[in-house]
């Protein structure tokens, strides 16, 4: 038997090492399921990585050439399934752009409302599945119980609770239900004890904040040239959010905060929108004091909005404006615009071309995840490899809208 | 404040700036294409522009114009909150051989978007570092977004990848895997496992 305490050599001590290829996702829980990332580890630090989408590619913007402008809206929920109201009220405000038409006051609100607590659904998706990802089972319970709240109430005020397809062009599909402020208030309220109980649980816990501090950092300089809207810019300490620095419908006379970081690592990136969820809530609660008990929720333009059906079948003139809307689609003037919202994760935006005939000739949507994860690479390399999930949760890619 | 930039851009480069219009409040300028790259880096180093980001790169199809293509880039100053649409009008009524330089040197977002675009449009960008297909995959045949591209079209199935040092073997043996669903549409009348169900 050979002694163990042989006379070694350092330099045969250290084992002779290769890079490694290592391949994650598509198919892996903590890729979301739609993004593949081949990364060269050398023991844990990742060297080089290559981040791949497109697993989720539907053909959105070729599928919108081929109907009118109010089939898109079922198209743009499925861009960003986490809230789809805000992908809903962006389309909307576009063709409204074009056409140089503005919904009443009642419908500005209503939207507002709506939208805020599709953001506040997105946030707490994301924050939720942060902590999972990182072990913290039970938050992720907690957030997305108050997620469920939110499509209950959406469910009571569209019909369904995720793909609404809600918008329409000039107005909603439906005005508010007489329950909604009741039901609106109520949610709110509640989702805010949830963070209030979610923040005594993660943020005193070292383990949660040892994964996310100082990991993931990106800097201002970064983020702008990568193109970062959203929670992930405001996370790096630029305080651009859409609705203040150029307020949509009616978020010049709202009183709200933008709340930043001023480090931009993951840590940031959770705060943020733990920040915005309370501001959303502040919003929301404006929106249902302004949210007007009745009036008209669509505008009076004929060319724009279905008359209503008694008139459909009561009046030869209902009947032909409805034919032509549903059959030709309603017509936008020919040209182009870029109409810009927040969406859940920045700058949401649409340009749409029209010939000026019902269908549209292009719609462009400029997806904020895409831009987002187009930084993952930057982020990850010279990370560890376990670093990876947290990073990425934090940047909160959503599929549909990534790949579209 | 954008339209001062306008005309700022049309003081720096007289001949480049072919169009101008203003369509619902959206300042546009359509520039001579060869001269894209240069207006973008003045876009971006002029302080009394000072496009921080380039907040979308996408393209346009007017199959019947020529040039066919337009490339529609949308800047956005951080600093000043203006926005401006810069386009540039590329391609024969082809479609082939179009090409434009790239912006990755100038704005990091320029990667993705324009490896989109040369994906789903089939534009090329000139210089840039890694023009692969983005939503699509390698083997995708034409470019998707092109009005000339049936959206009924189907593609053809794609054969393993040969890549070299990696040893693959099929998901399912000849007599593994599920004998129903999906599986059983593969199988013609004779081959062993017709007994399986």
């Amino acid at each position: 038997m050979e002694p163990i305490d042989q006379e070694l050599d350092p330099a045969e001590i250290e084992l002779p090492t290769e890079p490694m290829l290592l391949n994650v996702g598509p198919a892996h829980p903590a890729m979301h399921g739609t993004v593949r990332i081949v990364m060269e580890l050398s023991g844990e630090s990742i060297e080089r990585c290559d981040v791949q989408v497109g697993y989720l590619h539907r053909g959105f913007e070729k599928m919108c050439e081929r109907g009118t402008w109010t089939q898109v809206f079922p198209y743009v929920d499925r861009c960003n399934y986490v809230s789809p109201m805000l992908n809903n009220v962006g389309f909307a405000l576009a063709c409204e752009k074009l056409l140089g038409i503005e919904v009443p006051e009642r419908c500005q609100w209503y939207r507002m409302a709506l939208g805020e607590l599709a953001r506040m659904s997105d946030h707490l998706t994301c924050d939720g599945a942060m902590a999972m990802e990182l072990g913290a089972f039970t938050p992720f319970l907690w957030m997305i119980k108050g997620r469920e709240m939110i499509w209950d109430l959406m469910e009571e005020e569209t019909g369904a609770r995720l793909t609404h397809s809600f918008g329409r062009v000039g107005g909603m599909a439906h005005p508010p239900t007489d329950h909604f402020k009741a039901n609106a208030e109520a949610v709110t309220a509640h989702i805010l004890e949830i963070l209030d109980e979610v923040e005594k649980l993660l943020l005193g816990n070292r383990i949660f904040l040892d994964r996310l501090e100082n990991v993931g950092v990106v800097s201002v300089e970064d983020a702008v040239s990568l193109g970062w809207t959203g929670p992930c810019l405001r996370a790096c300490g630029v305080p651009y959010d859409v609705r203040k620095a150029h307020p949509y419908l009616k978020y010049g006379e709202v009183e709200f905060d933008v709340p930043v970081g001023h480090r931009g690592d993951s840590f940031d990136r959770f705060m943020v929108r733990i920040d915005e969820l309370k501001q959303s809530a502040r919003i929301i609660r404006q929106c249902l004091v302004r949210l007007a008990d009745s009036g008209p929720v669509n505008v009076a333009d004929p060319r724009v909005i279905l008359p209503p059906k008694e008139e459909v079948y009561s009046s030869i003139e209902g009947t032909i404006q409805h034919f032509k809307i549903v059959m030709e689609g309603l017509k936008l003037p020919a040209g182009e615009v870029y109409s810009y919202t927040e969406g859940g994760n920045g700058e949401l935006g649409f340009y749409i071309v029209s010939d000026g005939s019902g269908t549209p000739y292009r719609v462009r949507i400029r997806p904020p995840c895409f831009y987002v994860t187009g930084g993952l690479e930057r982020v990850i390399t010279g990370a560890m490899m376990a670093d990876v999930v947290p990073s990425f949760g934090s940047l909160n890619m959503i599929g549909g809208e990534c790949d579209r | 404040m954008a339209k001062a930039l306008v005309e700022l851009i049309k003081q720096k480069f007289p001949a480049d700036v072919l169009e101008t219009h203003s369509q619902r409040g959206d300042e546009t300028i359509v520039v001579y294409a060869p001269r894209w790259k240069d207006i973008a880096r003045f876009l971006r180093d002029e302080p009394r522009a000072d496009m921080t980001m380039l907040v979308d790169l996408t393209a346009v199809d007017f199959p019947d114009r020529s040039p066919r293509f337009e490339v529609v880039a949308h800047f956005y100053s951080l600093s000043k909150g203006h926005r401006l649409r810069v386009k540039a009008r590329v391609g024969d009524s082809q479609g082939e051989g179009v090409e434009i330089e790239t912006l990755t040197d100038i704005w990091a977002s320029a990667n993705w978007a324009e490896r989109e675009c040369w994906d789903m449009f089939g534009i090329r960008f000139s210089g840039h570092p890694d023009l692969r297909r983005i939503l699509t995959y390698p083997e995708f045949e034409g470019h998707p977004l092109r009005k000339d591209y049936p959206a009924e079209r189907i593609q053809p199935l794609v054969p393993y990848r040969e890549v070299p040092d990696i040893h693959k073997v099929p998901p399912f043996g000849k007599d593994e895997g599920m004998a129903f669903g999906r599986q059983t549409h593969a199988r013609g009348p004779n081959t062993d496992d017709d007994d399986v169900n």
